[in-house]
């Protein structure tokens, strides 16, 4: 009832829905990047959607099961084998135990989910199983996988009756991002703001679980862009002092001292999980009332995953 | 008194922006707000976050609209400006300075022109406001340092600062809960665990409460680092009338 880790890729670690209630400690809430192929590869496997799951990027791990067991990929196209024959993603799938699944690696993309039906056997900290890699908490032992490594699953076996099987997401290499306004709008020109809606934006080396800073025109600000230090949202979009936007994502310090020129939409979170360094970026701007439609409207899309 | 603005942070989350200064005063105003909150659960209220003059507010769309919270809360920020009594919660963090965990408190000396005896008394002398947590899990913002001890960061900050100690950084002091690079000038160590993330309370204080620094000896910082390591370790908090108005 686990599955063992011959190579455990080039960042895995355990997400869910994130740690919700520490901010106010400064405990930043973690959670699993593109919560939309979290959902999805739960409801394959017919878990609950906020199950925490195996966040992979990049390069996938290879894993050995010691039970059967009924699992799902999803997220950023890999190039999946089990027993080195191909299986395609977005479909569950039985393990027999003795199996080998590769999970290979993107073909567009950043981060790909495993979800296994009854869920890894993880110890909640603080009321979620999200890995924290910057204070070595939670997930399994607060860390990204390593080799040898072996979890448990809670079912002791499960076979597969039916595959279900969900059409899987787009990754494209160039993207547009809707954002609300503010909080501190009002530190930037005119000129800025179009700088910042107009202009296209490439996503640099520097982007990760904490934040993915683009390049791109730098955005004009009206003298400073220094706040005395306030609360962040993954999704904010902070503007340092050289002008280059800066996203905050899902283990976003919980506050910061930069002015943010808007807030990504949270539909459009995945898509910008699933960016990678060189993907173009464009932003476009809606009002609340667009912004609380979208977000309802994606509610209704995560829950008819599970219908 | 600065009006208090209500800023949309994308779809799901708001800040309540009681203006740009970092005084008490609005300080106190974010606190009694996030309390109130806390005390009094709203339905699809998530989350609070305060800051030294802001608190962040998630939400979730679908159980409460943007405009009706700011109403709600326009209606309880009215009600809470007025006066209301207030305890004062002090946390007693017990602090070794100097030896082996003070690594800058003869640096400390040549910059402020104190004796180490006079800068313990001043440092652990005054009871200081926690106007936030941030940083690292459990990391205090204090107000309140006594002008004598300002000292400049580091020029070269350290790649590993271990978990208790306790520092200046130019007109703040605190205390890091986990091991973390940092530029504050280091005067002593706490051995009490200020952040243990398989506590019923991983972090003990909240913004608003106060942190009182007690000396000690080096035996004692070893007495209680045994207690802490076997989680035997209690920290005393006091209860004191506050004395102001929330106003």
């Amino acid at each position: 009832m686990s599955m063992k880790i011959i190579f455990p890729g080039a960042l895995s670690s355990f997400q869910d829905k994130g740690r919700i209630g520490y901010q106010k400690y400064g405990i930043t809430p973690s959670g699993a990047m593109d919560a939309w192929s979290m959902a999805a590869a739960n409801a394959l496997v017919g878990n609950s959607p906020e199950t925490a799951v195996l966040e992979m990027t990049i390069a996938g791990p290879i894993l050995q099961f010691t039970s059967s067991a009924v699992l799902a990929l999803t997220g950023a196209p890999m190039t999946p084998t089990l027993n080195q024959k191909p299986i395609p993603m977005n479909a569950s799938f039985q393990v027999n135990p003795g199996d080998v699944l590769s999970v290979g690696c993107v073909t567009a993309g950043c981060r790909s989910y495993l979800a296994v039906k009854g869920g890894f056997d993880l110890e909640p900290v603080m009321g979620s199983c999200s890995t924290n890699l910057k204070c070595a908490l939670g997930g399994f032992q607060g860390r990204a996988l390593k080799p040898g490594d072996e979890i448990s699953f809670n079912l002791p076996e499960a076979t597969l009756t039916e595959s279900r099987t969900l059409p899987g997401i787009s990754c494209a290499s160039d993207i547009t991002l809707r954002v609300v306004p503010g909080p501190q709008e009002e530190y930037f020109s005119e000129n800025g703001k179009k700088t910042f809606y107009s202009t296209a934006y490439r996503v640099s080396d520097a982007a990760d679980r904490m934040g993915y800073k683009l390049t791109g025109t730098p955005v004009e600000h009206n003298g400073t862009v220094d706040i005395v230090s306030d609360g962040i949202v993954f999704g904010s979009i902070q503007i340092p002092p050289n002008g280059m936007p800066m996203i905050l994502m899902a283990d976003h310090q919980t506050t910061g001292g930069y002015a943010k020129i808007g807030t990504v939409l949270t539909c459009d979170l995945p898509k910008i999980a699933q960016a990678k360094p060189g993907d173009t970026i464009h932003f476009t701007q809606v009002t609340l009332a667009e912004a609380t439609q979208l977000y309802k409207e994606y509610a209704d899309r995560l829950r008819s995953l599970f219908a | 008194m600065s009006q208090i603005r209500y800023l949309p942070v994308g779809d799901s989350a708001l800040t309540v922006d009681f203006g740009s200064e970092i005084t008490e005063a609005t300080n106190i105003r974010v606190q009694a707000l996030a309390r109130h909150l806390e005390q009094n659960p709203w339905p699809g209220v998530l989350e609070t976050l305060p800051t030294f003059r802001s608190l962040l507010i998630a939400y979730d769309p679908l159980q409460i609209s943007f405009d009706a919270l700011c109403e709600k809360l326009k209606a309880l920020t009215a009600e809470t400006t007025g006066p209301q009594k207030a305890r004062k919660r002090i946390f007693e963090i017990p602090v070794c300075y100097g030896a082996r965990f003070g690594a800058d408190l003869r640096d400390a000396q040549k910059l402020t022109g104190l004796t180490s005896d006079e800068i313990i008394a001043f440092h652990s002398g005054r009871d200081y406001r926690i106007y936030m947590l941030g940083f690292l899990p459990g990391f205090p913002y204090l107000g309140g340092l006594d002008e004598r001890l300002y000292m400049p960061r580091l020029q070269n900050p350290r790649t590993k600062i271990p978990a208790g100690s306790v520092g200046i950084g130019g007109t703040q002091t605190g205390v890091y809960p986990m091991e973390s690079p940092g530029g504050w000038r280091l005067l002593g160590a706490t051995p009490m665990k200020l952040y243990d993330p398989n506590r019923e309370k991983p972090i003990l204080y909240e913004a608003g409460d106060f942190i009182r620094f007690r000396p000690i000896s080096v035996d004692e910082y070893y007495d209680i680092h045994r207690m802490a390591e076997a989680d035997a370790y209690e920290c005393r908090v006091i209860e004191e009338p506050e004395g102001g108005d929330l106003s």
